[in-house]
């Protein structure tokens, strides 16, 4: 069992009180499994990400545990924490195209990361790797504002991996990139699972139909929870949550246009995580709620791997 | 309203400015009221380089950009060009001042153009632009921008361009960030404001998104228009090899890319395989009525670019 998170509760701290993000969440990763993870704007996909990895001054872990490999990691102790990144867990944050430091070239960026991890630099392995994405290693003597945003993306991606972390978390790496690029960089986060650069991952994405292509599992998110996990295939062709099924129906399938059919979305929007209310937070939207749901329903196993958070989909 | 007549942008290069690179040449298009054109390419096509020579950005190296008949480089007033166009960007956290609450960004425009409305008042064209983007406006006022998700700091930023009540909106990338039922409701969103008259410039590279919303479609590879028309007659008969090959990488719900990875296989060049009477625009031949295409790097345009969007790297 790689991953296994345990009822995880991660709150941030603001001046009108605590906003929960992360309100009990369970799941397991197993060795070799790339998961999906979509979901809603706002419902907590990065800071599950980010609780796995540095939390920042604002978050508060509030209860549950997190277990790689058999090893507790303290995610609440920063310092702690240190020993693990990038060797046991890495992240590559959404956005990181933009992070980038623009006055550092990125042959430097990687040799000062790998000094502070006391790793030596092993140009031979790097250059192997920036193949495999298909870089030259001419791009470690270029600054970051001179490579193009999918190039940028899969440096990103290297470094990340330089140690051969058991996990990676990547936060919506393929978001920004036109499709053709996208379908690339799909491509090579398999191909670090299939040459056992990483040992499993967590791709979050709000791109369904671009993450079941890669994915052996998905797991969806609603509002600070999880609604439902299901291998890949069965999450889009059968899915058993109502909001997962209005969800991907809610997706645009290429030709669809507006005059002929208009999609319809969800209508309503999440609760806020402020002071979120009893019981299933899908409830004021969700066209199968009723007396029940005011009670939270459990993340239950429905058939084997399939876990879902709905009275009605026993 | 909009008219792009053979627009070029050189931007100067490397460390001296010596080198030139060409990011758009020659291109021309319109944007109607009340109409939707999509710009579809992938990246480094020079699709927002186009964007902010519309929003006045960056100058064009040649060519004209004229809205309502006026060159926006003569323009008296900016700021009446402003209240009239405006753009939303696809990276929203660079929109923001980390400093200052997100909502600053109604404040400004409320000072910048609407100094007289009452507060009260303001408050609720604000909320209600909030809603009408799917955004629970008690969530998000008050908070600073590393408090919220992208995906609601996007959102915040299409609730402020809508609040201007413009003419034309420049849209670049501005739904990749958005989950799948937001980004219905955003497409719905700008079906709604066209009908009221609104001309948008979407800009994409899903040729599947730009297909839901869009009247025309404009496909563009590196900085030239390869194909353009209606966007049912591109999406039903793409033309170009480059078009085709955008389509096919779209991912699909059902189908692998593993099974479907069959080679389109050769298909005559559609400019130099056109009659020429057909020729009616520079480099580009008119297969069907409205719908135009350029050569596909066939060997009788020899010396044009061959790449297709697969080899790139
Ligand atoms: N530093 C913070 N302080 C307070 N609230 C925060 C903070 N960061 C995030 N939040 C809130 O926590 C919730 C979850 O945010 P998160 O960034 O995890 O969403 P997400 O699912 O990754 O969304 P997106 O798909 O838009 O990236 C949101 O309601 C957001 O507004
Ligand atoms: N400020 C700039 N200076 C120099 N080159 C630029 C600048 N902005 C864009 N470019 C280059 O112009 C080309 C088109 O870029 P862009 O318009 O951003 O494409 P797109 O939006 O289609 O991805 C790219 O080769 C890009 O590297
Ligand atoms: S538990 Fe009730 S409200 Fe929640 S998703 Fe299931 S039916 Fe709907
Ligand atoms: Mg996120
Ligand atoms: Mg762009």
């Amino acid at each position: 069992m790689s991953l296994t998170v345990t009822g995880l509760r991660v709150h941030y701290r603001t001046l009108r009180g605590d906003v929960k993000a992360l309100d009990g969440v369970t799941f397991s990763v197993a060795d070799g499994e790339i998961m999906g993870l979509a979901g809603e704007s706002g419902s907590g996909k990065s800071t599950l990400g980010k609780s796995l990895i540095r939390l920042d001054g604002r978050m508060r872990h509030v209860g549950g545990t997190v277990e790689l490999d058999g090893v507790t990691l303290p995610i609440g102790d920063d310092a702690a924490m240190n020993a693990h990144r990038f060797r046991e867990v890495s992240l590559v944050p959404q956005y990181a195209m933009s992070a980038l430091n623009p006055t550092r070239r990125i042959g430097r960026m990687v040799s000062e990361l790998l000094a502070s991890r006391g790793a030596g630099p092993e140009t031979a392995e790097l250059e192997r790797r920036l193949e495999l994405v298909g870089l030259s290693r001419d791009v470690l003597d270029r600054y970051p504002g001179e490579l193009s945003g999918g190039m940028r993306q899969r440096v990103v991606m290297v470094i990340s991996t330089l140690l051969d972390p058991s996990l990676l978390i990547a936060d919506e790496v393929t978001s920004a990139l036109d499709v053709s690029t996208q379908r690339a960089v799909a491509r090579t986060l398999r191909e670090f699972r299939d040459r056992g650069l990483v040992k499993s991952m967590i791709v979050v994405t709000h791109d369904i139909a671009l993450v079941h292509q890669i994915a052996d599992t998905i797991t969806v998110m609603y509002a600070g929870r999880l609604a439902e996990k299901a291998p890949a295939e069965a999450l889009v062709t059968a899915p058993r949550h109502p909001y997962t099924r209005m969800l991907i129906s809610s997706l645009p399938e290429a030709g669809v246009r507006h005059e002929d059919r208009r999609l319809a979305g969800i209508p309503g929007a999440p609760p806020s995580l402020l002071d979120p209310p009893a019981g299933c937070r899908f409830r004021d939207r969700c066209p199968l709620a009723f007396a029940r749901c005011a009670e939270q329903p459990p993340f239950a196993e429905v058939a084997p791997g399939h876990h879902v958070a709905c009275w009605k989909a026993e | 309203m909009l008219r792009l007549d053979d627009v070029s942008k050189v931007y100067r290069a490397g460390a001296f400015g010596g080198r030139e690179l060409r990011a758009v040449s020659g291109v021309s298009f319109d944007v109607n009221a009340g109409e939707v054109v999509s710009l579809i390419g992938e990246s480094g096509s020079g699709k927002s380089t186009l964007g902010r020579m519309i929003l006045r950005l960056t100058p064009v190296s040649s060519g004209a950009i004229t809205f309502d008949g006026t060159d926006i480089r003569a323009l008296r007033s900016p700021k009446a060009y402003y209240r009239q166009v405006q753009g939303v960007f696809q990276d929203p956290f660079s929109c923001y001042n980390p400093v200052f609450k997100a909502d600053r960004v109604f404040a400004m425009i409320k000072d910048e153009y609407f100094p007289r409305v009452a507060a009260a008042e303001w408050r609720e064209r604000v909320e209600g632009a909030l809603r009408g983007v799917r955004l629970d406006p008690g969530q998000v006022l008050g908070r600073y921008p590393h408090q919220l998700s992208g995906g609601q700091l996007q959102r915040m930023l299409i609730a402020r361009a809508v609040l201007l009540d413009i003419r034309l909106l420049v849209a670049d990338e501005i739904i990749s960030m958005l989950d799948a039922s937001t980004r219905i409701d955003v497409l719905n969103l700008l079906a709604d404001l066209r009908a009221g008259g609104l001309g948008i410039l979407f800009v994409t590279h899903d040729l599947s998104l730009g297909t839901y919303v869009s009247d025309r479609t404009v496909v563009l590879r590196h900085g030239s228009v390869v194909e353009t028309g209606p966007t049912d007659l591109v999406f039903a008969n793409p033309l170009h090899p480059y078009t085709r090959s955008l389509l096919a990488a779209v991912p699909r719900l059902h189908a692998r890319w593993d099974e479907e990875e069959a080679d389109p296989g050769e298909t005559p060049c559609p400019y130099h395989g056109s009659p020429e009477g057909a020729r009616t625009r520079p480099g580009l031949a008119e297969a069907e009525p409205g719908h135009f295409a350029a050569c596909s790097g066939c060997a009788e345009g020899a010396g044009a670019p061959r790449k297709l969007a697969k080899e790139k790297a």
